[in-house]
């Protein structure tokens, strides 16, 4: 079965389909309920579900988090909502010293399985704390796992699978991509959320990217007049490093696109592994076009912070040039 | 005398044995044990005195890296997990060896958390006790979630979190009592006000009285003598039973006095006089059920006698067995980080155990 379906859709439809399979799935977050959350993808289930799967918190995302790890060791299974990236701050304590943490502590006996969802990115026109891109600071804790879709299909997909999952997962949704559409197959994942995924084949470079800088990377390649390998990570943590360096093996050359400050970003992380594995076969430095060390600017200079596809292609250049 | 020593007004404090080992009544508490469970709980503060005697020396001997003393918080303590049933479930901080105690905790699993054998020790869903909680303030939250699933669960369990006067403190702690009031979570806040967090005394940072703060969250709070066994027991089991009949959560204040250091690597010379140890030590909570005990012709001298020798023999054992602790394989170290398969972090541990097949002595298994 088969659907045209905005980001939003799909991971409303993830939700729902993951209620619907666990009675201990449950929704908690801030305006999830009635409102459907601030960008509407838990719209109806509240309706559907009733009070008790679809829980208003009230607004203290340290409360959210700490007491869905009560919940989960009660046996539950908490999705929960943080309303924006800049806003997950408060519950960074509760994430690092407990959720990433008591598995281990306990020997295995208490399992987390928590999903936090939290929309990141610019782009939106948005007042500052809006538009961040954290991802980095939670792929760098042991006992979280992190996973970001890119477009409908890894939004279902992804989304089911981080639920699925008995660890805590990061779950985080490319905010300004809410609104794109593609078709969704409901019956069956086509792609393991856990793998990077090649999104379009090409021979002269590969293009890493994840989240809302995908379809960038993309652009890019329709542009390009190279032939571009566009890699869509999905997984952040753990870094399915061993598909990025079968593309690189091929192509020899590397460009790494996110929206985060460069500085100690992903990018780092992956050009230190590549380069390392590929060592003998990169015919170039290794590329990384990336936001700015600088906090996130107001929104009417965010053009200018955020990787597009000019910045891009430039890499590329410079890339097929050394 | 300064604010720390004065005894605290008679009116708000509940108590039902006075220092001196008095019975008293009280308009809206009492307590009715039998003959076997007073002597019982007497038999538990002594030996969890004695546990904690025992591993202040183990540290000062160097087979622990660390111990924080609950000298002098017995009977809020095992008084407080005395109150809980079975199917209850406790979130102590890294003090409330008491609590483990009365939940049925191995002391060696304690042991273990202290002597950097592990960090959590013990099952906490096998004892209805969770893991030691250092980051002062989250297991509030952690058991106010948990109480919510107790609801959701229509069950009739309930939840006592515990914390310290410098926990009141923390975000987590007051968020803890808005979610627990938000959802009339069946949770018991159990604060013992030792009256020091580390060196700073509660009366610089707590400017209304902490069991007077339950009101602005909307629900009851409880002043208790906390060296009064038989009151703590009454308040925490009357909270208990609201928590049960679904009105929600209530904070009780239970005024102790931490008669040791923070921690074994704490020196309190420095901050607090020794007048204010000796003012608390004529209100130790073990003397006066002691007292009680033997005025009333429950107990007698042979059986206060027998207890010490029991206690000592127990200690005498645990002693031996840390001494003879184990410790775990250094590749356990890559154990459970994660619940599902982790390709990654096996291929870590498989590059470790290379790495230490290459020393002859490595202890590490290949």
């Amino acid at each position: 079965m088969t659907n045209e379906l905005t980001i939003a859709k799909a991971l409303n439809q993830a939700l729902r389909t993951a209620m619907e399979e666990d009675s201990k799935v449950l929704l908690f977050g801030e305006d999830i309920g009635k409102l459907g959350g601030v960008f509407r993808v838990t719209d109806g289930l509240h309706k559907d579900f009733g009070d008790h799967r679809v829980l208003d918190a009230p607004l203290a995302e340290s409360g959210i988090v700490g007491t869905a790890i009560g919940l989960a060791m009660r046996g539950y299974r908490p999705v929960l909502e943080i309303q924006f990236d800049g806003f997950v701050f408060p519950a960074f304590d509760q994430i690092i010293s407990q959720l990433a943490k008591v598995h281990r502590r306990t020997n295995g006996s208490v399992k987390l399985p928590i999903t936090i969802r939290i929309p990141y990115g610019g782009g939106i026109g948005a007042v500052e704390h809006h538009s961040e891109s954290p991802e980095t600071f939670f792929a760098h804790i042991p006992g979280l796992r992190v996973l970001t879709p890119s477009d409908p299909q890894s939004a279902y997909s992804c989304l089911l699978s981080a639920i699925r999952s008995n660890d805590p997962v990061i779950f985080f949704e490319p905010k300004r991509r809410y609104w794109d559409k593609g078709s969704v197959d409901h019956t069956q994942s086509p792609a393991d959320p856990w793998r990077a995924r090649i999104v379009r084949t090409g021979s002269d470079v590969t293009v890493v990217a994840y989240g809302p800088m995908v379809k960038t990377a993309l652009q890019a390649a329709n542009a390009s007049e190279y032939s571009l390998e566009v890699i869509d990570l999905q997984s952040l943590s753990p870094l399915d490093d061993r598909s990025i360096a079968d593309s690189v093996e091929r192509t020899g050359r590397l460009v790494i696109v996110h929206e985060a400050p460069g500085n100690l970003g992903l990018g780092a992380e992956i050009a230190a592994r590549i380069g390392k594995s590929c060592f003998y076969n990169l015919e170039a430095p290794i590329e990384r076009v990336t936001g700015y060390d600088i906090p996130y600017p107001p929104s009417k200079l965010e053009e200018h912070y955020l990787p597009d596809h000019d910045r891009i292609l430039v890499a590329v250049d410079s890339a097929m040039e050394a | 005398m300064t604010m720390t020593t004065a005894p605290q007004p008679q009116n708000p404090m509940v108590q039902l044995l006075t220092p001196e080992g008095e019975l008293v009544t009280h308009e809206s508490y009492s307590l009715d044990l039998t003959h076997a469970q007073y002597k019982s709980l007497y038999r538990e503060m002594v030996f969890v005195r004695r546990l904690d005697q025992e591993a202040t020396a183990l540290q000062r001997q160097g087979e622990l890296g660390l111990w924080a003393s609950s000298l002098g918080q017995e009977a809020a303590q095992v008084g407080s997990a005395f109150a809980l049933e079975k199917n209850d479930f406790a979130f102590p901080t890294y003090r409330e060896h008491g609590v483990a105690w009365m939940r049925g905790v191995d002391p060696m699993k304690i042991m273990e958390v202290y002597r950097g054998i592990s960090n959590g020790g013990w099952d906490p869903l096998e004892h209805g006790c969770n893991s030691y909680t250092i980051v002062i303030g989250n297991q509030v939250l952690n058991g106010v979630g948990y109480a919510m699933g107790c609801t959701l669960d229509q069950s009739e369990d309930a939840v006592i979190t515990y914390f310290g006067d410098g926990a009141t403190a923390q975000g987590d702690v007051n968020e803890g009592f808005v979610f627990a009031s938000t959802f009339d979570a069946p949770v018991v806040f159990f604060c013992q006000n030792n009256q020091w967090a580390i060196s700073q005394p509660s009366e610089k940072f707590v400017k209304t009285p902490i069991y007077k703060r339950a009101d602005g969250f909307g629900f009851p709070g409880v002043l208790v003598d906390g060296n009064d066994i038989l009151a703590v027991i009454a308040v925490t089991k009357a909270a208990l039973n609201r928590a049960r009949s679904g009105a929600g959560p209530t904070l009780i204040e239970a005024f102790t006095y931490r008669m040791g250091a923070h921690t074994t690597s704490d020196d309190p010379t420095r901050y607090r006089h020794e007048n204010d140890l000796q003012n608390w030590k004529l209100r130790d909570p073990i003397e006066r059920l002691k007292v009680m005990l033997a005025r009333n012709g429950i107990a007698d001298r042979n059986f206060f006698d027998a207890i010490d020798i029991d206690a000592d023999a127990w200690a005498h054992t645990l002693r031996a067995a840390v001494r003879s602790m184990g410790e775990p394989a250094p590749e356990s170290i890559f154990d459970n980080v994660y619940a599902d398969s982790h390709e990654a972090l096996d291929a870590q541990r498989a590059a470790f155990l290379d790495y230490h097949e290459g020393f002859a002595d490595s202890g590490v298994k290949s």
